[in-house]
């Protein structure tokens, strides 16, 4: 009988220093290549023993054959030794966990709208590299990307090299504050949504801080796109993953195990505890 | 098909069962009775009606080590110490706690499994026992429970001082075999039959035997969440917790590691949704205060659960949180107060 919550045993193969507080690390088996399959913004559970273990998207596309990457942002005990960690350093892990993004299915022929903010990146880049993968089953996609400051925007090279030369892809980046060096867009994501005045035919996927996706899906709203239209992914604490530790617990759902996606409308019959 | 003896041979009933499997029975020990593993010098008892904690513990043990793990240098080996598997007895559970299991079994046992659980449930035979004098906190009937008629492997029963046992499962007809050196078939079954409806008469005249449940659906699940009447029910919790430990069907579980100095253990232990910490992360605090944590206790079990679960409740009326809760603040108070009875 499988055991799932007895881990594998994956190392770091590859450290990426993002942003001063983000950090990607890059995971293989022992043995070469992925611990597992997974599917875009399904999550896994990371641990460092003796330290503790906690829950992080997958930020690289299932497509990705090599290895497993994980964005992960410097703010608690876990985070700040995995920021400590070298490359060749073995961690544990086990998943994947959660539903996913409907790729083959809701999103399929549509044009998408991929709106982040800040490390909220992170399962949304997982589903942009997927996309990119099978670029004839999309329509157009638009990714509107900020942060606080230029220094902050995660995974920039992929996005400046690799996104924005990608056929039908446009990609807005905006940051917070003025900043020497930066001719880019600068404002709020919410208000630059409403700015670029998207048609609101488009499928939106939203990630991001809480008060960030607020104001942004009010901002949709008003432009005329329906919550049915809008899927985000979430955040909670979580132990076991599948269902059972009881702390995701929203209603009577488990962000773990019936999320962490949800389309906003469903959101909307839940109790208002995230 | 019953079968019975005198009460004087339960020593050596225990015996007899404890020389083929470990047996766990309500024991007393530093004034607290508890599910124990039975041995000569156990203070055995089966007048107890609720042990301190319920007997979920046999099953999902209040604290237990799930995996373990060595490190050297940067790398890690993942060792896995789940204990060997062995069959035991439990013995003397009432109807409540048995319903407890059967809530417990939907959680642990859908899918993904947790085999820990799986293993000790498999490996178990459960033996109830009826209630002859119910507490005034005593409220199973409302969930559909027969405290004078407990399910689980095998029924057991003290009438006029004979123990009438009943099998209910292949389990049950096994344990009964091979205590037949000491049991035999009962034909006074009209005796117990007798014995089982004054109980009930009991049952249906303790004060809380009628709960109005009615509005405890999933249709009305953001109508009862949005009750104001959750801010005045939950300003005397202090957030200690006692409920949960009592609980026969509290559930959540906290993971976390240890290092013995000789390797890292890491554990599970039972947790409680009312601590300020449960649902806590870098990024924020979902339930801020105690109206939140205490709220998130009883809509799991009056709501959520029975949403998920075929409008089962997950209450089975032990009635410990109401015996224990230091501020007198209980589920019984909440069925009432949302339910309309104090409006």
């Amino acid at each position: 009988m499988n055991n799932e919550l007895i881990p594998h045993v994956g190392v770091i193969t590859d450290i990426r220093q993002d942003t001063p507080d983000v950090k990607t690390f890059r995971v293989n088996s022992l043995q070469g290549g992925k611990v597992f399959e997974h599917k875009p913004g399904q999550c896994a559970m990371l641990s460092i023993p003796g330290v503790g273990e906690a829950m992080f998207s997958i930020t690289s596309s299932p497509t990705n054959e090599e290895y497993m990457e994980f964005s992960i942002k410097k703010c608690g005990c876990l985070t700040d030794w995995l920021h400590q960690l070298d490359v060749g350093q073995q961690i544990t892990i086990r998943g994947p966990y959660g539903n996913g993004f409907p790729v083959d299915t809701a999103f399929l022929g549509k044009d998408l709208l991929f709106i982040a903010g800040g490390i909220g990146l992170a399962p949304l880049r997982s589903v942009i590299n997927y996309v990119r993968h099978y670029r004839d089953r999309y329509g157009s996609v638009d990714i509107v990307y900020g942060s606080r400051s230029a220094d902050d925007l995660v995974d920039y090279k992929e996005i400046i090299d690799e996104w924005m030369n990608e056929d039908g892809f446009n990609v807005y980046l905006t940051i917070d504050r003025e900043q020497q060096g930066w001719d880019g867009h600068v404002g709020f994501v919410p208000n630059y949504v409403k700015e670029l005045n998207f048609d609101t035919s488009k499928t939106v996927v939203l990630c991001g801080p809480p008060i960030m996706i607020k104001f942004t899906l009010a901002g949709l709203q008003e432009q005329g796109f329906s919550k049915t239209q809008v899927f985000t992914t979430m955040e909670l604490r979580m132990k076991c993953g599948i269902g059972k530790c009881g702390r995701c617990n929203i209603g009577s759902k488990y962000v773990c195990k019936d999320g962490p996606v949800f389309r906003c409308d469903e959101l909307d019959e839940l109790p208002d505890e995230y | 098909m019953y079968y019975k003896m005198k009460v004087e041979k339960l020593p050596e009933l225990y015996a007899l069962i404890a020389s083929e499997k470990a047996l766990y029975l309500p024991i007393e020990q530093a004034g607290a009775v508890e599910f124990r593993k039975w041995d000569e010098s156990s203070c055995v008892r089966l007048d107890c009606l609720n042990t301190l904690k319920s007997a979920k513990g046999v099953f999902l043990p209040q604290s237990e080590n799930l995996v373990a793990f060595k490190t050297e240098g940067k790398n890690i080996s993942v060792i896995d110490n789940s204990e060997t598997a062995f069959p035991f007895v439990i013995f003397g559970v009432r109807a409540c706690d048995a319903r407890s299991f059967d809530i417990l079994d939907r959680v642990f046992l859908s899918d993904p499994v947790d085999t820990y659980y799986k293993t000790r449930r498999d490996n178990a035979t459960v033996v109830t026992l009826a209630c002859n004098e119910p507490e005034e906190t005593c409220f199973c009937r409302n969930f559909g429970i027969d405290a004078a008629d407990p399910a689980g492997d095998a029924s057991a029963w003290i009438v006029d001082g004979e123990l009438y046992v009943r099998p209910n499962t292949e389990k049950g007809e096994t344990f009964v075999s091979r205590l037949s050196q000491l049991l035999e078939e009962a034909s006074d079954v009209e005796k117990l039959e007798a014995a089982k409806q004054s109980v009930r008469d009991i049952l249906g005249k303790l004060p809380f035997a009628e709960l109005n449940l009615d509005r405890f659906k999933g249709d009305n699940m953001l109508d009862i969440f949005h009750d104001p009447a959750w801010k005045s029910l939950s300003e005397s919790c202090l957030g200690c917790g006692t409920c949960t430990y009592v609980c026969p069907t509290c559930q959540c579980y906290d993971i976390k590691d240890f290092d013995t100095g000789s390797g890292i253990q890491r554990y599970r232990t039972w947790d409680s949704c009312m601590f300020s910490d449960f649902t806590k992360t870098a990024g924020g605090q979902p339930r801020p205060s105690q109206v939140e944590r205490f709220r998130q206790r009883f809509m799991h079990k009056l709501v959520y659960y029975p949403m998920n679960n075929d409008d089962i409740y997950g209450c089975v009326g032990c009635g410990r949180c109401v015996a224990k809760c230091p501020v007198s603040m209980n589920i019984v108070k909440v069925i009432k107060t949302l339910g309309g009875e104090k409006k």
